[in-house]
């Protein structure tokens, strides 16, 4: 089972539920997909045996062959390529910009020269460890690089559904969330019972119902805040899996890397329900369709 | 005309309610909501809108069924893996490079553009108001906060302003890119722990690579005081000026769920913090 965790709004505790309920599971794999501030490492110190470099194919243009005919520039959907034509004395010249290439393949399958080959450029790097039994990956994006879900796609590109898999997902509702979360067999969003938790839930809450994804919801700091979101959840019929009350033993240990689950035992169970609460919902959707 | 860009890498910091207390210490700006992906300035600022505009995104594929023989050419072609079994395009993946609809022996794709979003000009208790509505499941998020950071401009131009402040999304990819491009100056605000750190670290070289002097603040200070003093530690060794630590304020909170500015809703030491943190940044 493939388990996403996001939130709409950042800094509610995706990465903190994420992390205590891998930890809390048995053979779990843990994806972080929050490529552009991957944290989940900081709280798990996975041992990392191996690193991959990432990339994405650009164009290279082999300046002998092009004519600068410009028919590159008209198809590029991103404007990534350049190109003045020659004049009478004058050679043509021709441009790309990788940082604007979304890797479609484009400009090199349709240039009439065969004249444009593509080259990897890389945007990232991909970390492959364990901690204990879980086996530990995140992708961590270049900085000054723009697009986070190429990167996204090739973490996701690791999943191992013979383990429980857990994708920590970035903020937000745009393409790195959906990215994320494709593919899933359930998300959790992750909450805090404030303004900006409610707005930001219902924006991730309609994110979920267009990709038809079943999800459900967890409280993070339960008890600051107002009782909106519980109204909501209840109007909506949206499940809530757990309530996490603020505790500042929690809030320091979360400040110096620790989890939950190493601060206070007792949540290792109170996560290990959450999982039980996940299985039992996704069962159920399974047999109501 | 100066542009000052709150953001934090790790989401959740505080930047909004910075930001929103901003815009009640700051005369004569424009805000602006870049977070367009979860926007929640206008909790804040309740805006009265005065200009509705489409944003327009990106393109998307659409196969015409009746022309359509099969092939599966544009499948092959597809590297966002956008064409389904079935022959239809799946909206969410399509990034709109349009390589389908040229290859395609048929005719039978075209591309559609999609409204990808709102975006408004709206009056506050504090001035004009620049926001947005990403669409749900909308990409081009980066493209929208360009939009809006342009026609903010334009609004300060023609008024006469000397800011615009502008509430940043978190992370370092395409729309903090967008929000970042050209500003005067940056504020990070971010939280003494390691995730906080190790965020604000990868945003302030983002902000280092486009050539953004930075400011820094930390939020809840208090909460782990010697985090705190290892972020300012950090910061003076890459000569960013720490220019304001927030302690932990449950009037922050209260002012929050009662959707109003720190500002306006108490003389609390949160409050007392940002206006010197604004005194630090507006010159």
């Amino acid at each position: 089972m493939i388990i996403s965790i996001a939130s709409g709004k950042g800094g509610t505790g995706k990465t903190t539920v994420a992390v205590n309920l891998a930890l809390s599971l048995k053979n779990a794999q843990f994806l972080d997909c929050d490529v552009e501030e991957p944290n989940a490492h900081i709280f798990l110190k996975p041992r990392i045996s191996g690193e991959k470099k990432a990339s994405i194919p650009v164009p290279e243009v082999d300046k002998v062959k092009c004519t600068y005919c410009g028919k590159c520039r008209d198809i590029c959907a991103y404007h990534a390529i350049a190109v003045l034509p020659a004049n009478d004395n004058k050679k043509g010249s021709i441009l790309t910009f990788p940082h604007l290439c979304h890797g479609c393949g484009a400009c090199s399958l349709l240039c009439p020269q065969g004249a444009i080959k593509e080259i990897n450029q890389e945007i990232g790097a991909i970390e492959i460890g364990e901690k204990g039994d879980m086996q530990f990956i995140h992708g961590r994006l270049n900085i000054g690089e723009a697009m986070s879900p190429p990167l996204i796609r090739q973490v996701k590109e690791y999943i191992n559904a013979t383990r429980t898999v857990i994708v920590d997902a970035p903020p937000g509702t745009s393409c790195p969330v959906i990215m994320a979360v494709k593919g899933s067999d359930f998300c959790v969003l992750v909450t805090e019972p404030t303004p900006f938790g409610l707005n930001d839930l219902i924006l991730a809450v309609n994110v979920l119902r267009k990709l038809n994804i079943p999800f459900g919801v967890v409280i993070n700091r339960s008890d600051i805040g107002d009782g909106k979101v519980e109204d909501y959840c209840d109007k909506e019929n949206i499940p809530i899996l757990m309530n996490i009350p603020f505790s500042r033993e929690i809030a320091v240990g979360y400040s110096e890397g620790v989890p939950i689950v190493e601060k206070d035992a007792s949540y290792r169970d109170k996560f290990v329900n959450l999982y039980t609460n996940i299985c039992s919902i996704k069962n159920e959707t399974n047999s109501r369709n | 005309m100066r542009q000052i860009a709150v953001i934090s890498g790790k989401g959740g910091t505080g930047k909004t309610v910075v930001t929103a207390a901003l815009a009640s210490l700051a005369k004569n700006k424009v805000m602006v909501d870049c977070d367009v992906d979860a926007a929640d300035l206008h909790l804040l600022l309740h805006p009265e809108i005065k200009e509705r505009h489409e944003f327009r995104g990106g393109l998307t594929a659409v196969i015409d069924k009746k022309l359509c023989k099969e092939c599966g050419k544009c499948a092959q072609v597809c590297r966002f893996g956008s064409v389904n079994p079935d022959f239809s395009i799946e909206p969410f993946s399509c990034e709109g490079c349009a390589l389908c609809g040229y290859i395609c022996p048929y005719g039978a794709i075209r591309m559609e553009e999609n409204v990808a979003g709102e975006w408004f000009v709206s009056d506050t208790e504090y001035g004009p108001f620049v926001h947005a509505k990403l669409g749900i499941a909308e990409e081009n998020s980066g493209k929208l906060v360009a939009k809006i950071r342009q026609a903010a401009r334009e609004l300060a131009v023609k008024q006469a302003l000397d800011y615009v402040i502008i509430d940043g999304p978190p992370g370092i990819g395409c729309p903090v890119i967008a929000s970042l491009s050209g500003v005067d100056s940056a504020l990070v605000v971010t939280e003494p722990t390691l995730s906080g750190l190790h965020d604000a670290r990868r945003v302030m070289e983002v902000a280092e690579y486009f050539h953004v002097p930075v400011k820094l603040a930390v939020n809840k200070c208090d909460l782990n005081p010697i985090m705190t003093e290892k972020i300012e530690g950090f910061c003076r060794e890459r000569n960013v000026p720490v220019v304001g630590k927030i302690a932990f304020d449950e009037m922050v909170v209260k002012a929050l769920v009662a959707r109003k500015n720190i500002i306006d809703y108490a003389r609390c030491a949160a409050a007392e913090e940002l206006s010197k943190i604004w005194e630090m940044l507006k010159n």
